[in-house]
């Protein structure tokens, strides 16, 4: 059982649901993903995303296009990221999970990847450009490490294809809240309940919903209906506005703190 | 081996092709996929595009004997003529059956990507030819050197929208426009300028290209009885190349590819994505690619902005793999010098694009004797007299 799993049957047996916050690691340096770990976990994140840049995220909004581009300009890399996962896992024993698009991961090796990310303490993966179809490789490999491989679901997809990810997914599902890219958002997506009620319908897993997630309200909203709320383009904005490392731990402590909070109110 | 195989059910050439987008396409692709296969196979729709591409884009286009040009290179040189389709480019080609089935699923909104502009303006030509919505995005870069092609497409009632995320060019347009389809699938359909991709795009832009390679052979062997030895295409993602070479996979002719070659390979500043890069996924498809160690996508660079891509249609990179293809290049100096050539000696201006498919000719020019060669001129040079003037005073200045 990997630490995700762990968490969620916790969580579960307390009632409670997960708040997994996300950050593009590197951004805007690797020191700084490194102190910025400790204050999510501190102040009540139960998972840790760590984003992997690159140089076309196609998933992604302009929020965490810029917070890539400000995590590459400084020389981030998929090796630089999996050396400080590891000096991350040496401190804490929460969950990490990678989120990277498809391509480094390719370069870098799968099998060499997959290798590296469950000696670095990695405990998931998610590819937003990897649809199931295509992963063959990666879960043939994934499988015989203890990493999760985490697929996505959309408010388009038919039935037949939540069935798929239901069966590929490992760790949870991430349920993608909008038709859209990533991107702190006013209005939910009406029909939000109906989709995550269809994907219930076909897993005992436990479900994530993220995309678009910004404020309390809507993480309180969404976890009326979910086991997790994901969150990540919110945090990158504070770490892009902070004018230094004090107001920026300051104002993400608050904010996971807030969101935290809400999350369990339901 | 018979190379004309169509890709598997997946969309995969060997290990190239596929789909890999994020989950909220998937659904849509699966259904574009079914619907161009029924229409594929439809006699209605057949007709209904082949009575666009004539009485609309002047299809058939000429394959043009290059008389003075054989003279200077040796051999028999012949010109397919896609210059002078409607809109100046091969690029209409592919609009005009996309777009016949956006209408068909009932889409009414249609988006583009465009480096230089031509995709882009066959893509607004063809929507306003159907009333529909049309949005097309553009690198912030490439709207500010192709100024005509942009007010082109807004006089043709398009939205142009300037991207100016990464690199402010083609692969960034592309990125943007999938980030609204993402956004839209409900009503948007996306129309890809290239044989780029997930699947079903390759097959689907391919198909639609083929034309170009069918009206050659029946056109050659007409003029000359026979097929012809080579045939020369300029590759940027690779549509017009594809499109040319299909209907000619399984016959003894010698296929040959030209890449932008920039200032040399032997620099970081080109193009030349089959001879230099290594296999990775861009844009939905696995294929060759520009990219540094760490799998990031390296900015291109051509004096032609339609050769100016990181990635290439995942059918190249399978062409290349099987050899039945070969992939070259020409630089920028070698295509401006084709360029005027081609202009001096036949009274054509070339687009810069097809100018490295002339300039290869000078390179292969000792084994031209005797020979039949075809040369894909995919598209007319008016857009690009203000680049080529402009490269032209900087060779004269540095002479100087």
């Amino acid at each position: 059982m990997s630490r995700i799993d762990e968490t969620f049957k916790v969580l579960l047996k307390k009632e409670s649901k997960a708040l997994i916050t996300y950050i593009t690691a590197g951004d805007p340096d690797i020191e700084t993903t490194l102190k910025l770990v400790p204050v999510l976990e501190d102040n009540g994140a139960d998972i840790v995303e760590l984003g992997v840049p690159f140089s076309d995220p196609l998933a992604d909004g302009t929020t965490i296009q810029r917070a890539s581009q400000r995590a590459l300009g400084k020389g981030a890399s998929l090796q630089a990221i999996l050396q400080a996962a590891a000096e991350i896992r040496t401190r804490t024993s929460l969950p990490l999970a990678l989120m990277s698009y498809y391509n480094p991961i390719m370069h870098y090796g799968i099998e060499a990847f997959v290798d590296d990310a469950s000696k670095a303490g990695v405990d998931g993966v998610i590819i937003p450009d990897l649809p199931p179809e295509e992963a063959a490789e990666c879960r043939n490999i994934s499988d015989t490490m203890d990493l999760n491989l985490i697929f996505l679901v959309a408010p388009t997809s038919t039935l037949e294809r939540i069935r798929m990810v239901e069966e590929y997914s490992s760790g949870f599902i991430y349920c993608v809240s909008v038709t859209g890219v990533t991107g702190a958002r006013r209005e939910m997506y009406e029909g939000l309940n109906g989709f995550i009620q269809r994907v219930r319908a076909c897993t005992v897993k436990p479900l994530a919903v993220g995309f678009g997630i910004a404020t309390p309200e809507q993480a309180r909203q969404v976890a009326q209906w979910a086991d997790g709320v994901i969150v990540g383009s919110a945090l990158v904005n504070i770490i892009e506005r902070a004018k230094d490392f004090e107001e920026m731990a300051r104002e993400i402590g608050s904010f996971v703190k807030g969101m935290k909070r809400r999350i369990n109110m339901t | 081996m018979k190379q004309s195989t169509r890709p598997d059910e997946k969309g995969h050439f060997g290990p190239f092709g596929g789909r890999f987008v994020p989950e909220t396409l998937m659904s849509a692709l699966d259904e574009l996929e079914r619907e161009y296969a029924a229409m594929r196979d439809s006699s209605e729709f057949r007709s209904e595009l082949s009575s666009y591409l004539s009485a609309y884009a002047g299809r058939p286009t000429p394959l043009s004997y290059a008389r003075r040009l054989s003279e200077r290179c040796g051999g028999k040189i012949y010109l397919k003529r896609e210059d002078l389709t409607h809109t100046g480019s091969h690029k209409i080609n592919n609009t005009l059956g996309q777009i016949l089935l956006a209408k068909r699923l009932g889409k009414r909104r249609i988006i583009a990507e465009t480096g230089a502009g031509q995709h882009g303006v066959a893509t607004a030509t063809v929507a306003a030819l159907f009333g529909l919505e049309c949005h097309v995005y553009m690198g912030s870069e490439d709207v500010e050197r192709q100024e005509l092609n942009v007010f082109r497409m807004q006089l043709l009632g398009a939205d142009v929208i300037a991207v100016d995320s990464g690199s402010r060019t083609l692969k960034d347009a592309i990125n943007e426009a999938i980030r609204d389809w993402v956004t839209n699938v409900h009503d948007t359909y996306y129309v890809i300028g290239s044989v780029v991709g997930p699947h079903p795009y390759p097959v689907m832009v391919r198909d639609f290209q083929s034309v170009i390679g069918r009206e050659t052979k029946e056109q050659i062997m007409e003029a000359e009885e026979r097929l012809p030895d080579s045939i020369i295409a300029c590759v940027g993602g690779g549509s017009n190349a594809i499109g040319m070479f299909y209907p000619f996979l399984d016959d003894e002719v010698r296929l040959i590819g030209v890449e932008g070659g920039g200032f040399g390979l032997d620099t970081d500043k080109h193009a030349a994505t089959l001879s230099c890069g290594s296999p990775g996924v861009l844009h939905g498809s696995m294929s060759y690619l520009l990219q540094d160690t760490d799998g990031q996508v390296l900015p291109a660079h051509s004096i032609s902005a339609g050769l100016d891509y990181p990635g290439v249609g995942p059918e190249h990179s399978f062409l290349k793999s099987t050899g039945r293809v070969h992939y070259g290049s020409a630089t920028d100096e070698e295509a401006l010098r084709a360029f005027q050539l081609l202009s001096e000696l036949e009274g054509i201006l070339p687009a810069l694009e097809p100018s490295h498919a002339i300039a290869y000719l000078e390179r292969i020019s000792p084994e031209l004797r005797n020979k039949i060669v075809v040369v894909s001129l995919s598209g007319r040079g008016d857009k690009d007299v203000h680049v080529v003037a402009e490269a032209l005073r900087k060779k004269n200045e540095s002479h100087r």
